[in-house]
């Protein structure tokens, strides 16, 4: 009996000396309150042919510990926020008199499946939109209330709340027809490096993903699961303030929140996990 | 007075008798420690939650006290062994003399 366990607790150390360079997603999959199943690995879109062959949500890229606190909702620190978000949706704001519920009579679950097909080009006027900006709009226009920051935890927590009606749907944004433009833009953005590092979004999270940057594990950087919340700020962040940080940190000018080249990069980079779960609000280092 | 404060509390629904089951709290609250001051240089009153405690059936199953240094949405897990069918009361103080107060009940089989 001794012996045995002897054994396997040598085995147990060869393997961890065998660990290989490359250190690609690990094998744990994704179940939400025990019930929700996420998709994390998928067969990579069609656009991406000769590029990547399964997409991985970054949620396989994070340890046992972080991975645990998405694994239920009572310990996602991000569902602080969607809870405020929800009370918020209750309460009147603004000179028209009106709460998000006065409109929406359904109430947030109203939105399920908008979060998956989001960014998306608006048929009245051909913009492409992103979720803070139907949020603003329906603030200023239709409750005459004053307009969320962009990355304020209000703004995002509101994001989170509809986004997680979609919640293990899969992500289907469109990338043809009038949103071709767009698309085409974000993606020339994607490849184009920045800044005194020469970097492109591609450098990391294409040809390097899986790979150690010093201590971080890149990630394909893919966004099914913004809003996200991370330990680093510990609140949530948009995936526009992702972006920013991304290319703040290859020593570039940076785009501003809610430009709209980043609406443009948020739909390419959306598209890039088409098949995958919709899966925010995410917990992230 | 505390904004925003909602305790939050996660309890099996049932149990074996004698079963440790794990309990979960959370009490969203800014936890302010009266260390920091505003842009003025004024020290910002402390206020935090200073105890929390549960009980089971009227009997007590844990009372903690709570410090400055503790930080924000304090956060608590154990375990408890049930004996029979009742209830969890769970109490958090604010040092502004409010309490909050969740109730959850637990089926033994």
């Amino acid at each position: 009996m001794n012996k045995t366990k002897a054994l396997a607790t040598g085995g147990a150390i060869l393997a961890l000396l065998a660990v290989p360079a490359f250190a690609g997603p690990d094998e744990d999959s994704l179940v939400i309150n025990g019930e929700t199943e996420i998709v994390t690995e998928a067969p990579a879109p069609a656009h991406l042919e000769g590029v990547l062959d399964t997409i991985y949500s970054g949620w396989r890229f994070r340890s046992d510990d972080t991975q645990a606190l998405e694994m239920d909702d009572f310990d996602n620190p991000a569902m602080l926020a969607v809870d405020a978000a929800a009370a918020t949706f209750e309460t009147v704001d603004g000179a028209a008199g009106k709460s998000c519920a006065s409109c929406h009579e359904g109430g947030p679950e109203s939105f399920a499946g908008l979060g998956a097909v989001m960014p998306k080009v608006r048929e009245s006027d051909g913009k492409l939109v992103v979720m803070e900006d139907i949020i603003n709009e329906c603030r200023t226009e239709r409750m005459q209330a004053e307009e969320w920051k962009w990355s304020s935890q209000t703004m995002q927590g509101m994001v989170a709340l509809i986004r997680l009606q979609s919640r293990g749907m899969p992500v289907d944004v469109a990338i043809d027809g009038p949103a071709q433009s767009f698309w085409d833009q974000g993606k020339e953005m994607y490849y184009t490096r920045f800044g005194q590092l020469e970097l492109s979004c591609a450098n990391c999270h294409e040809d390097n993903w899986g790979n150690m940057i010093r201590a971080d594990h890149l990630s394909q950087g893919q966004i099914n699961g913004f809003p996200t919340y991370r330990f680093n700020t510990t609140g949530l962040v948009s995936v526009h303030n992702r972006f920013r940080g991304c290319i703040r940190d290859t020593m570039a000018e940076t785009f501003a929140e809610g430009s709209d080249e980043f609406r443009a990069l948020e739909l390419y980079v959306a598209s890039r996990g088409n098949g995958l779960s919709v899966e925010s609000p995410a917990v992230r280092q | 007075m505390a904004e925003g404060v909602k305790p939050r509390v996660k309890v099996p629904k049932s149990a074996s008798a004698g079963e440790a089951v794990t309990i979960k709290t959370l009490i969203s609250h800014q936890m302010e420690s009266g260390q920091r001051k505003d842009s003025d240089g004024n020290v910002i009153p402390r206020s935090i939650i200073n105890r929390f405690t549960c009980d089971f059936n009227g009997q007590n199953v844990i009372d903690v006290v709570l410090a400055p240094a503790i930080s924000t949405n304090p956060y608590f897990e154990f375990d408890a062994t049930v004996p029979e069918s009742g209830e969890f009361t769970f109490t958090w103080y604010d040092d502004d003399g409010s309490t909050y107060t969740d109730t959850q009940s637990i089926e033994v089989s």
